[in-house]
């Protein structure tokens, strides 16, 4: 146990790994939404060849291994453009996450009935009105709980970008291990930290869940 | 060309094998309350919709009130705006209030301010005696409830036309008189209405013409009176028979 202080000494190091852990997740998880979303859409509301191309690309990157993306993104395209070790994290991450994000947003969409669109068209919106003001507000609201999902997945696989040598928390970890050889309590600290961070964002969203959780019948007696 | 509200021009509509409309035409004039019946399957709702283009015909022309909406060109939002819906589940957006029902398309089609269209759609909930519940969400309320918040949105919109799809039939039986007095205050004011309903005490009090459609065609039209009394088809008297017996009650004809 002498090797507590050391290991306690390096808490702020393994810390700031985790900050680009969470850094890199934020934007991974971003860069899916951001490119999910629109795709979720051509899915369900595009012409055929759009849908068609959505589902294929949803196909292709959910059986890729988020790994071999992060390689050919960072190693693959290096004679083409060299990208810094954590762009490539972010947009490999990103790109694996939009292809799952398009299909929990694709199902919360659907969940919404067709009656809503019915209704917006009835009432002269154009299908973007519809789409913006009637059915997202109400697909997004259903999507929180499987998206929060994601997160946690994409927060897991961040530690992935290691591999292209990035300091993140798990890299950290290791090096902190080596040189104190106390493998099982640096890793279990380590292991404590990712969990506090999904701990944290899933609760944050249960919360946002239910903030934006629309009032039911029951619910008014109780206000 | 007459002064019709709505006109229907040789309208065809199939679904895969299925032929749904035939053939339809029809003219509705301004301030007629025209009710449409007949057997399950026969065409209504498509026909309906097919007015105001939710449903594209396959073949045939509308026009409303006076402008083609199945030209090629046509400002198709634009020319629903002048066509109010009613359905038969409601469709209310779940994630607005009952003032917010009313005011989303004033603020986003009509570009009105947040205040105009709140006072207009306060103006509408009250027109429909809700206006208390104006800041309840659909899941709080009632179906007649529902669907008089689903007539004020569509009224909101300053249509010249309101279609109304079995506004009732999704209503238990002591719902539906609250939401057909709103049809017959609406039909009193003049407005022109096409009107797809089993309640026979409504036709009888508050339309002027009725029509009998049956296999993607209509089977018979004429003033309500002839209709109801001396109806020349024999598949309209049959038809007219069951479905007394079916909805007799004659829901809030008081
Ligand atoms: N979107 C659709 N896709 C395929 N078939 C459809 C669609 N909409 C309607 N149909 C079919 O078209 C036929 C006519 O339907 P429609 O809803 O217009 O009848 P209706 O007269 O309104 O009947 P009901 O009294 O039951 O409401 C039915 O056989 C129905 O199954
Ligand atoms: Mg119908």
């Amino acid at each position: 146990m002498d090797k507590l202080p050391d290991i306690l000494g390096s808490l702020p190091y393994l810390l700031e790994g985790a900050l680009l852990t969470l850094a890199i997740t934020v934007l991974a998880l971003i860069s899916g939404f951001v490119i999910g979303l629109p795709l979720a859409l051509l899915r369900v509301y595009g012409r055929k060849p759009a849908a068609t191309l959505a589902a294929a690309y949803s196909t292709v990157l959910r059986g890729l291994p988020s790994l071999v993306v992060l390689f050919i993104l960072f190693y693959g395209m290096a004679a083409v453009v060299k990208l810094p070790a954590f762009l490539a994290g972010c947009v490999a991450l990103g790109f694996c996450s939009s292809a799952y994000q398009m299909e929990l947003l694709r199902g919360a969409i659907q969940s919404v009935g067709p009656g809503q669109m019915m209704a917006a068209r009835a009432l002269g919106m154009s299908q973007l009105q519809a789409i913006i003001h009637i059915i997202l507000p109400q697909a997004l609201r259903l999507a929180i709980p499987s998206w929060s999902n994601e997160a946690a997945v994409v927060l897991k696989d961040s530690s992935l970008v290691y591999a292209v040598g990035l300091a993140e928390l798990l890299r950290r970890s290791q090096q902190v291990a080596a040189r104190t050889y106390q493998s099982f309590i640096v890793y279990s600290l380590c292991a404590l930290i990712y969990f506090a961070m999904t701990f944290l964002a899933n609760r944050g969203l249960d919360h946002a869940e239910r903030a934006l959780r629309l009032p039911t019948p029951l619910e008014e007696t109780a206000h | 060309m007459s002064n019709a509200i709505v006109r229907v021009e040789n309208l065809h509509k199939a679904y895969g094998d299925t032929e749904v409309l035939k053939g339809v035409n029809l003219e509705v004039d301004e301030g007629e309350v025209l009710v449409v019946i007949g057997p399950s399957g026969t065409g209504k709702s498509t026909m309906l919709r097919c007015i105001n283009l939710l449903t594209r015909p396959d073949q045939g022309r509308v026009w409303v009130a006076g402008d083609e909406i199945t030209a090629p060109h046509a400002d198709v939002n634009q020319i629903r705006e002048r066509v109010g819906m009613v359905f038969q589940d409601f469709n209310l957006f779940s994630h607005l209030t009952a003032e917010g029902n009313v005011m989303v398309a004033l603020t986003k089609v009509k570009k009105m301010s947040k205040d105009e269209a709140r006072k207009l759609a306060m103006f509408e909930l009250e027109r429909v005696g809700l206006s208390d519940k104006a800041q309840l969400y659909p899941a709080q309320l009632s179906g007649g409830q529902k669907q008089r918040v689903a007539i004020a949105r569509a009224l909101a919109m300053d249509p010249s036309v309101m279609l109304f799809d079995e506004p009732t039939s999704a209503l238990d039986p002591e719902l539906i008189g609250e939401v057909l007095e709103v049809m017959k205050k609406l039909a009193r004011e003049g407005m022109t209405m096409i009107v797809v309903t089993h309640e026979m005490g409504f036709a009888r009090e508050v339309s002027t013409r009725m029509i009998f459609m049956e296999h993607g065609v209509i089977a018979e039209q004429g003033p309500t009176q002839q209709l109801f009394y001396n109806p020349q088809h024999p598949r309209t008297r049959e038809f007219l028979g069951k479905i007394t017996e079916l909805y007799g009650h004659e829901q809030g004809e008081a």
